[in-house]
């Protein structure tokens, strides 16, 4: 309990640094390092698994290559592949090694999403599209895109969690972010500062978290999300919240 | 008027689905194609919009060998109601009904203006014109089905068992409501279906099939209750039993008639030929 409150006192007892431009509470500046990596990761990881992804469910092909890739990502030690990565290219190229790792991190997720969205989608509703005269990237776009919608969220949410809780390994190779306490704390035995910086990656991983929640409540299309609510012949619903867990 | 010349199809796996089957399906009539599970009635009927497109043999719509036409192009020209009404979830009735007009660029407002008087033509309420379809019943979402593939004023309308998955009561309803709808729309719809009783309610044209789309008989529905051609045909429409296997039974005050399980099935009456194919 003495070490919760010693951390809680840490949190609130700021340090002032140089920032780039006026003088800043050290704290803040970690956290936007922090979100910074976050961000760009599961941006990057976005923008190369979805349209894998969506190939991958529109045309039924390279599943099984994807979940072994897949697989192995997910088997990767973090902490390993950035020393080595960090070391192989070069510690001044160290921003690069950190997001090719938490990148390799969050694309399984979000590809598992995009995929088995457009999968779990009932076939006779993909045919019915075909057969009145859709083309195949009607058929994308208006169907399978916005009914795969709410896996593909709900992979990118878990993507941006694992990311962020990932991103502490960045202070190991002197990149900053929240995981500089813990290792500054780790290093000095200031269990004050290393529970604080934990805590403070908790709370930030919580914030993500609703964040993407409420993202997904309102990005979800209405009529999508009263695809997915049940008993909906009963009376005038409204839609709730769609929280989509992709399976692989 | 769509014509089958020596039509095949065999499908990748090496079954056999259709065997050399020709046929002229006539114009602005009804044209059913019934026949038992698997013997090829719904490849058939999706080779005329090429979503199945045949081994070998041409088919034409119009003199017009369809294997040259762009199967999107194609496919937006001809009406396509299935089993389970295949509506997009995702989108409103009024949306899932304009869907296609919407696509070919009919300006919004027509489209859904013509959608709501598709709802009328189809015995539905304006005001589900904003539900989703799962907030339809089964019967509901068919009629939805049906004025999708009308949306597009095509002169064909393929449909794949449209009825199959309702309650009998609500089925009869539907029939009804297609044949009204026949009469007023003239289209040449081309109709499947394993049910007889249906196929002798709907088609002015009746198909059986047997296993590889082999044709056991083609005719009106008088002229094979009639004339089966076959013992699998007599045996298939159930002229030999049950409620198509009348006999007349003099009783005290007249003739009755008798159906195959002993039951009375109506009295005899003395009517004119032209009463009797009306009726059909
Ligand atoms: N895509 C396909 N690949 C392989 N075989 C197929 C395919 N589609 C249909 N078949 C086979 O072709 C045959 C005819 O199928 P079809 O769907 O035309 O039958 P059907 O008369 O419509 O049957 P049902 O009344 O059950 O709908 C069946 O043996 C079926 O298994
Ligand atoms: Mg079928």
């Amino acid at each position: 309990m003495n070490y919760f409150l010693d951390a809680i006192q840490w949190i609130f007892a700021p340090v002032w640094v140089h920032g780039k431009s006026r003088i800043v509470n050290d704290i803040i500046q970690r956290v936007g390092e922090h979100v910074g990596y976050t961000l760009v990761s599961v941006a990057i990881a976005t923008a190369v698994a979805v349209p894998l992804g969506y190939l991958i469910g529109h045309t039924g092909k390279g599943k099984q290559l994807a979940v072994g890739l897949s697989g192995a990502a997910r088997a990767l030690p973090s902490l390993g592949l950035l020393t080595i990565l960090a070391l192989a290219i070069g510690i001044a190229r160290a921003p690069i090694a950190a997001v090719i790792v938490f990148f390799l991190l969050g694309v399984p997720s979000i590809l598992a999403g995009a995929y088995a969205g457009l999968e779990t989608i009932d076939r006779s509703t993909i045919d019915a599209a075909r057969a009145i005269g859709m083309t195949e990237w009607q058929i994308l776009t208006k169907v399978e895109i916005p009914l795969g919608l709410p896996l593909l969220l709900g992979g990118i949410r878990s993507a941006a969690l694992q990311i962020v809780a990932t991103t502490s390994l960045a202070a190991y190779i002197g990149l900053g972010g929240l995981g500089t306490y813990l290792f500054a704390g780790l290093g000095t035995h200031d269990f004050a500062q290393t529970l604080g910086g934990a805590i403070l990656v908790a709370v930030l991983a919580l914030a993500f978290d609703a964040f993407s929640a409420l993202f997904q409540k309102f990005a979800v299309p209405r009529g999508v999300a009263a695809t997915q609510a049940k008993e909906v012949r009963i009376r005038p619903h409204r839609p709730r919240a769609v929280v989509g867990t992709p399976t692989s | 008027m769509i014509e089958f010349r020596s039509v095949s199809k065999e499908f990748p796996d090496g079954t056999r689905a259709v065997d050399d089957f020709s046929l002229i399906i006539p114009s602005r009539k009804t044209t059913v194609f019934v026949g038992s599970s698997g013997c090829g009635k719904t490849t058939l009927l999706r080779m005329i919009n090429r979503m199945v497109d045949p081994t070998s043999g041409q088919i034409e719509i119009d003199g017009d060998d369809i294997a040259a036409a762009p199967p999107v192009q194609l496919r937006r020209g001809i009406g396509y109601v299935m089993q389970n009404s295949g509506l997009l979830p995702h989108r409103k009735v009024i949306d899932n009904i304009a869907t296609v007009p919407l696509l070919t660029g009919v300006p919004k407002k027509k489209a859904h203006a013509d959608a709501l008087e598709l709802l009328d033509r189809v015995g539905l309420d304006r005001s589900l014109a904003d539900r989703y379809p799962s907030q339809l019943s089964g019967g509901q979402q068919q009629r939805v089905g049906v004025a999708r593939g009308l949306a597009v004023n095509p002169n064909i309308l393929l449909m794949d068992e449209p009825f199959g998955a309702v309650d009998p009561i609500v089925r009869a309803d539907l029939q009804n409501e297609l044949i009204r709808l026949q009469r007023d729309l003239d289209k040449t719809v081309v109709f499947v279906t394993h049910d007889i009783d249906e196929a002798f309610l709907l088609g002015d044209q009746v198909v059986i099939l047997q296993k590889g789309a082999k044709i056991a008989q083609v005719g009106s529905p008088t002229e094979i209750t009639e004339n089966p051609a076959s013992e699998f045909v007599a045996s298939f429409i159930g002229v030999d039993r049950g409620k198509r296997a009348l006999s007349i039974k003099k009783t005290a005050h007249g003739s009755i008639l008798i159906d195959g399980e002993g039951r009375a099935a109506g009295r005899l009456v003395t009517a004119s030929v032209d009463n009797v194919v009306a009726s059909e």
